[in-house]
Parts: structure tokens; C-alpha cells; sequence
């Protein structure tokens, strides 16, 4: 496949999945600002969330101080910001629309009528309910493309690198909203601990999952341990490893061994990681380096399959 | 405007034609608003499958879709079977045109064709003198632009030998009718046109270079900032060939690779959506980014098949056109079948004395203009805009030609005020590699304005769905 056309798909996965993961981050945000507590919770809030996603230094250029109502209008709509869910659809789109010959024509459409849709929705004047409903909106459609990607396109090298993007997006995803969460978490928020692990259990997807794993009370070791270390649900950043490396291993070739190599032993990593190194006084450390390895493991897969050589084999 | 012009549906007598009866009782017997919504459901289709056309800038809305009409352009078998056979003459003849102007160059030797309106026409390639081209073809798509006057006769209007667009229209708006209407297409047995993609790339595949069993072939566009980006992503999509940018490629030893994932592979034929001038940086412009440096000299040396082949702009310039009739008699020993429309060449002074004093009639062409620029139609041009091109006539007369004010068929169209008349061509899409085939139809152009002759797309100029009867 063309290292140009593949290089696409890639971040096509990345920014269909980063949407997502916005959606996320939102919606902690969204559910514990209906949650009794002083705004400057809310804003001290969305402050490290914003941190943890990298976009606290151009919000703060563009919006100044952070508030407890902005970011979410930033996060979510910002036309500028190609780290707002609107940029990153934008440019998912641009992705597909530039390997529109490389994916199926559902894929396509459906990321285009996702696209046509945004844009009217932006548009459009701001009911109370409507954030909860953007919020659920954007998971939508995000779920609606994996599982058209899953049930249309062929299982070759595009596949395979459309996968790489989403997990190691997934992977980067979890490790930030868990981060921002254990920021605020231990900054001593006033609400009750129960709510400050559980809406960020429900903001992924989680919260059933918890209880059908642990059959127990919500406290945040076991949080961390099911985000990271599990290997039974789907968004922890060990099913997302896995997943990055399984593919990885599909698409390899003669430069790429240093690559798979670092991906195995991050695998392996969480694969046999034991609770004890997520615990709450290590977790930032861990999903720091968590993060570090991703970055790493991404700049090698651009060098390795993305970036064309010339030499004739 | 004249008003004696064809109506493809309806007969001077305002009775409507056999063919189209089914379509005009179907069309009777459809509730009031109903055409409307249908419409509509077509414009939101195309929006979605993002079937769109023109510049693309940034965000805000600059994807244009190209009007589609939903009353179909309906050809009955007969006067398809004689267009086929018109076609297929004509490109044959071009394309040994094109060999011999590249080769022996006996038809400037016969004096039939001028040779300074060759060997100086900026469309004329030297780089290709000499070159053999895998089965002599050069021409292995072309969209000939026929038009139907006054009496109901086809003529051609011009062909289009470089990189013609237009075939992914022709099957958008057959799968839009499907879509909309699928009980017509039981009414009517229509001539399925779906398998363009197929033979394209049989015939890509057929016109490697020799020795190349399983041959890589893939469409060169110039990126998806170009308007006609949904046409190449979409060909290669439906043969499942790669869509490559000049960047992917590159040229090695005269060999031509493109990046791949797994190092260079290499590549044996190139359906370029790019002109002459921006293939190849080396060889033509030196500021084109579009192209692959060295790409002529791996062509030239045999090592990759282009197709179109490099320099058959000399067959389609305007200024080639009034001999095409001669070509065939010339190559073919055959009698033109598709008239030609005729033509002053104003190189010449009795031709040019006539123009000059008839040019509120005349519709006047510049010869390398294209997409209905650079055009004068005399009988609705203002005193000025007359004047204005009567002085360039005269101060290049050898960049222009003239031809009389063809009334051009119409057919009902769906505009603001219900259905109207507006004029139409067709341009069908002629494949040649090692036979020539063409689908039944091609892509119909209406132009939308009342009484508007120009029907490009990029002057407002819709599509129809193209319908040839199966006998």
C-alpha cells in the first residue's frame, strides 16, 4: 500500500478516535458539573483536563482564564482548533476524502454524513440538553464507523493501520482522562469519592463493567486497575497495546523490528502488570510513561511504514 | 434565441416521440410535488455520497454538486447503433492519426494536413517522435462531444483526447435514477452502463509493456484539491487500483516506482489525470509539482505505458478538428459517418472575409481553448463583445475558427418553473487497447440557463441520465 495512503488511514483512525475520547473527557466534565460543588471546582476541573489533553496552553492564548463554561464550547465546537471534536472530524474527513479510493464506500459515507451533520449541528442554537445529547451524538457516530469499518473493509494492510490508529488513540485516550481525573480527584474535591471514580467510569463505558468485575464498592485503585491492567474491557490501555501490537505485527517489514519490539515489551508490560503499580500514589508516574511509550511507539511507526524511502529493494 | 431546435421528447407537432410515450405517461400519472421531493432526495444523496465537483478550500462550502436532472436523456437503439459505429470510425482514425504525426508523417506529406498547423501547434510533442507506444494505441479513452441540430442529425462537436472527464457522472446518475425511480427502469429496458469500470481496466491491463503478465496499473491525479478528484478517486476505487499523487512516485534507473508501506513496487501503467505539461518536471514544465521527474524518459524507453499517451492534444486541438473527416477517408478508406460541423479556418482569407462579415451569426472558438472559454456566440453577444473579438480575429486570425450557430437539441429539464426545454450534448466515452468498446450512452450535459448553449460544468451546466434502448 502507498506509504501516503496509509499514512492517511492512520490518522483517520487517530482523529475518528480522538473525537471520541473528547466526547469522554466532556462527558466526566458534563456529569460532575450537575454534581453539588463550587464552580471553581468545575473550572479547576476542566483545567486539568485541558492540561491532560494538551490544549490548556492554546486555550489559555486564545480564552484567557479557565472558566467553567468555555472550555466545553472550546473542547467541543472550536472551529480553529484542530483539538476541538469538530477539528478532529474535519480532519477525519480530510483524511478519508484524500484514500476515498482506499476505504469502502460506507466508510466513507458514513464519516461524510457525519461531517454534513456536524456542521449543521454547530450551527445550530443550544438547547439545555442538547450538550448530553452531542455528547452521546459524537460516541454514535464514532461507534457507527468502527463497526462499519469492521464489517466492510478488507482485512489487509489498510485495515491494519486504520486499527493501529485507533488503539494507540484509545491507549493515549484512557491513560489522559484517567490522568485528569486523579488530578482533580486528588486536589480535594468536595464531592463524596463514590462520584468522582464513578462518573469517570461512566463517562467510558465502564461503570457496568466494574461492577460485573469486581462485584464491589467503587474505589479508585480498582478503577485504575480496570482502566489499565484489565484485559476484558475494551477502552483499558492494555486491550488498546494489545491491539496496536497484534496489528503492528500484520504490517511489518524489514525496518520495523525495533518498532514491534517496543510495542511487544510495552504489551508485555501491561499484560502481566500487577495492581500494585497502578496503585493511587504510582499512577501518575505509570500512565505517564504510558504515554511516553505510545508518543515513542508513534514516531517510529511514522518513520517505519509512513515516510517513503526510496532505496529500490 | 432560436426556438427550431429538436426536442428530444416531443415532435414539432408538440406529440411526444414513441420512445419517450412510457416516460411522459409515467411522468402524467406522478402526484403535484412529488418531482420536487424527489429532487431533493437526490441533492441530499449526492451531498452524502460527497459526489461534488469544484474548488475545494477551505471548510465553508466550496464543494459544489453538480445539478443532476432526473428526466432522463433517452437514445433508441437504432440511432445508438449508428452513433457506435460513428465513434468507433472516428477514434480509429484519430488514433492513426495520432501515430502517424508521431511516426511517418504521411499525411503532411500528402499535403491533406498542413504541416505548420502541426509542427508549430504548442499541443505538438517532439519528445514523442519516434516513440513506439504498446499496440499503437494512444488514444485509450476519449470523450467525443456529440451534438444533435435543427433536423434531428448528430454532429461532432469536438473530441477530447487528453484527459476527458465526465465518465463517473454517467454512472452516478444511472445509480440515482436506479435509486429514485426503479420502476422506469422496468417500464423501459435501458442499456446498463455499470460496467465501465470493468472495461477500463481490462484495457489498462491490456496496453502494458510488453512482457508484463500480471502489469501494476495505477491512476496518477493531481491531488484531491483538484475539481475532478471525486472521478479519480472514484475510478480507481471501483478497479481497485491505486490513487496515486506524483509524490508517491518516483522514477529509478527509468523504472518507475511508487512508495509503498513495503519499500518501492514497481509500476506498468499510468492512467494519468494530469496534462502533458505538468507530467513530467524534467521534461516539460520544470515548476509542476504534480509530476515525476524522469517519467518521459521511462515512457520513452518502453518501461511504463501512459495512457492517454503523451501528445494527443495534436488530434483534439480546434485547429485540427475541420480535418477529421479527411483523416478517415485517409487512414480508413471509409466514409465519415458522424458529420462534421462546419468549419471556417481562419488562417484562410476567403473563410476569414466570410467570418468577419458574419460574426452576429457565427459562434467563433479560440483553438486551445477549453471548457467553453474563450468563445464567442455571435447571436447572443452584444455589439461590443462582437467588436471586441473581431479585433483579436483579426490581429491572430490563425488562433480562431468559426462555425455556424448549431441550434442544439433540447430535452425537458426540471428547472424553477417545472419542466422547460434546455439544449443538451453527449459526450460518450470510447476505450481503445486491443479493440474499441464504448458503453451504451455517456454522459449528458444540459445547460441549465433558458436558451444557454454552454453547458460545461464549470459554467453552470447540470447532467442527465443517458438512456439507450436496448432494441
Amino acid at each position: 500500500m502507498l506509504s501516503r495512503t496509509a499514512d492517511h488511514i492512520y490518522w483517520l483512525g487517530r482523529y475518528v478516535e480522538r473525537a471520541e475520547t473528547l466526547a469522554r473527557a466532556l462527558d466526566v466534565q458534563y456529569r460532575l458539573s450537575l454534581l453539588p460543588q463550587p464552580a471553581q471546582a468545575i473550572a479547576a476541573g476542566w483545567m486539568d483536563t485541558l492540561h491532560e489533553l494538551g490544549l490548556l496552553q492554546e486555550f489559555r492564548e486564545r480564552f484567557g482564564d479557565v472558566d467553567a463554561e468555555r472550555p466545553r464550547q472550546f473542547l467541543a465546537f472550536d472551529r480553529q482548533s484542530p483539538g476541538s471534536i469538530y477539528g478532529c472530524l474535519r480532519i477525519a474527513r480530510e483524511n478519508a476524502r484524500a484514500v476515498r479510493g482506499a476505504i469502502t464506500a460506507e466508510m466513507w459515507e458514513t464519516l461524510n454524513a457525519t461531517w454534513l451533520e456536524l456542521r449543521s449541528l454547530s450551527m445550530k442554537r443550544q438547547e439545555p440538553d442538547a450538550f448530553a445529547l452531542f455528547i452521546d451524538w459524537v460516541k454514535h457516530r464514532s461507534q457507527l464507523f468502527r463497526g462499519v469499518l469492521m464489517s466492510t473493509m478488507l482485512r489487509d494492510e489498510g485495515y491494519s493501520f486504520m486499527r493501529m490508529g485507533m488503539s494507540l488513540e484509545r491507549g493515549d485516550g484512557t491513560a489522559r482522562i484517567l490522568g485528569a481525573r486523579l488530578a482533580s480527584a486528588s486536589g480535594g474535591a468536595a464531592t463524596g469519592g463514590f462520584y468522582q471514580w464513578s462518573v469517570l467510569l461512566r463517562a467510558m463505558s465502564a461503570f457496568e463493567n466494574y461492577r460485573k468485575l469486581y462485584r464491589d464498592a467503587v474505589v479508585p485503585e480498582r478503577v485504575a486497575e480496570l482502566l489499565v491492567l484489565s484485559d476484558s474491557d475494551p477502552r483499558s490501555l492494555r486491550r488498546s497495546v494489545d491491539d496496536l501490537y497484534a496489528n503492528l505485527q500484520v504490517v511489518a517489514n524489514q525496518r520495523s523490528r525495533e518498532t514491534e519490539r517496543r510495542a511487544g515489551e510495552f504489551n508485555a508490560l501491561l499484560r502481566f502488570g500487577q495492581a500494585e503499580s497502578v496503585a493511587t500514589g504510582r499512577l501518575r508516574e505509570y500512565l505517564d510513561d504510558c504515554v511516553e511509550r505510545l508518543r515513542n511507539i508513534d514516531r517510529r511507526i511514522s518513520s517505519d511504514f509512513l515516510v517513503a524511502v526510496e532505496t529500490v529493494a | 434565441m432560436r426556438t427550431n431546435f429538436y426536442n428530444e421528447m416531443y415532435t414539432a407537432e408538440q406529440s411526444v416521440r414513441a420512445h419517450y410515450a412510457a416516460f411522459a405517461d409515467w411522468l402524467q400519472s406522478r402526484p403535484a410535488g412529488w418531482l420536487e421531493q424527489k429532487r431533493g432526495e437526490a441533492d441530499a444523496l449526492f451531498h452524502r455520497l460527497g459526489i461534488t465537483f469544484a474548488v475545494y478550500g477551505e471548510e465553508q462550502g466550496t464543494e459544489r454538486l453538480i445539478p443532476f436532472d432526473i428526466v432522463p436523456r433517452v437514445l433508441t437503439a437504432a440511432e445508438w447503433a449508428t452513433l457506435a459505429q460513428g465513434l468507433e470510425q472516428r477514434v480509429r482514425a484519430l488514433n492513426a492519426f495520432i501515430g502517424d504525426v508521431y511516426g511517418a508523417q504521411r499525411i503532411l506529406a500528402e499535403g491533406i494536413v498542413p504541416a505548420d498547423v502541426i509542427l508549430t501547434n504548442a499541443q505538438f510533442r517532439p519528445e514523442m517522435l519516434g516513440v513506439r507506444v504498446p499496440g499503437n494505441t494512444y488514444t485509450h479513452i476519449a470523450g467525443i462531444d456529440i451534438v444533435r441540430a435543427g433536423a434531428g442529425e448528430f454532429y461532432v462537436l469536438e473530441d477530447n483526447l487528453r484527459v476527458p472527464s465526465g465518465v463517473s457522472y454517467m454512472l452516478e446518475d444511472r445509480r440515482m435514477m436506479m435509486r429514485l425511480f426503479p420502476d422506469l427502469f422496468s417500464i423501459y429496458s435501458v442499456a446498463p452502463v455499470e460496467h465501465y469500470p470493468e472495461l477500463l481496466l481490462d484495457n489498462l491491463r491490456s496496453v502494458a509493456p510488453a512482457g508484463i503478465n500480471d502489469p501494476t496499473v495505477v491512476l496518477l491525479t493531481p491531488g484531491r484539491f483538484n475539481s475532478a478528484y471525486f472521478e479519480h478517486a472514484f475510478l480507481a476505487q471501483q478497479m481497485g487500483i491505486e490513487l496515486v499523487e506524483g509524490q508517491d512516485l518516483f522514477v529509478r534507473d527509468d523504472y518507475v516506482y511508487m512508495r509503498t508501506t513495503r519499500g518501492p513496487q514497481r509500476v506498468d501503467v499510468i492512467y494519468r489525470r494530469i496534462d502533458d505539461d505538468f507530467l513530467d518536471p524534467l521534461a516539460f514544465r520544470a515548476d509542476s509539482a504534480l509530476g515525476v521527474p524522469g517519467l518521459l524518459t521511462a515512457y520513452r524507453a518502453g518501461h511504463v505505458n501512459i495512457t492517454n499517451a503523451v501528445g494527443t492534444g495534436i488530434a483534439d486541438d480546434k485547429s485540427i478538428y475541420p480535418y477529421v473527416p479527411e483523416m478517415i477517408e485517409f487512414y480508413l478508406s471509409e466514409r465519415p459517418i458522424l458529420n462534421n460541423v462546419p468549419t471556417w479556418i481562419l488562417r484562410r482569407d476567403a473563410d476569414r472575409d466570410y467570418v468577419l462579415a458574419n460574426l452576429k451569426d457565427l459562434v467563433v472558438k479560440e483553438v486551445h481553448g477549453a471548457g467553453g472559454y474563450g468563445m464567442l456566440i455571435g447571436p447572443a453577444s452584444s455589439k461590443a463583445q462582437i467588436e471586441e473579438f473581431r479585433a483579436r480575429i483579426i490581429a491572430h486570425p490563425e488562433r480562431y475558427i468559426a462555425q455556424p450557430t448549431l441550434a442544439l437539441s433540447a430535452c425537458p429539464t426540471f428547472v424553477q418553473q417545472g419542466l422547460a426545454p434546455r439544449h443538451i450534448d453527449l459526450r460518450p466515452f470510447v476505450l481503445s487497447g486491443r479493440e474499441v468498446r464504448i458503453v451504451p450512452g455517456g454522459l449528458t450535459r444540459v445547460a441549465l440557463p433558458e436558451g444557454s448553449l454552454v453547458v460545461n460544468s464549470s459554467q453552470g451546466g447540470g447532467t442527465k441520465d443517458t438512456w439507450v434502448l436496448e432494441a
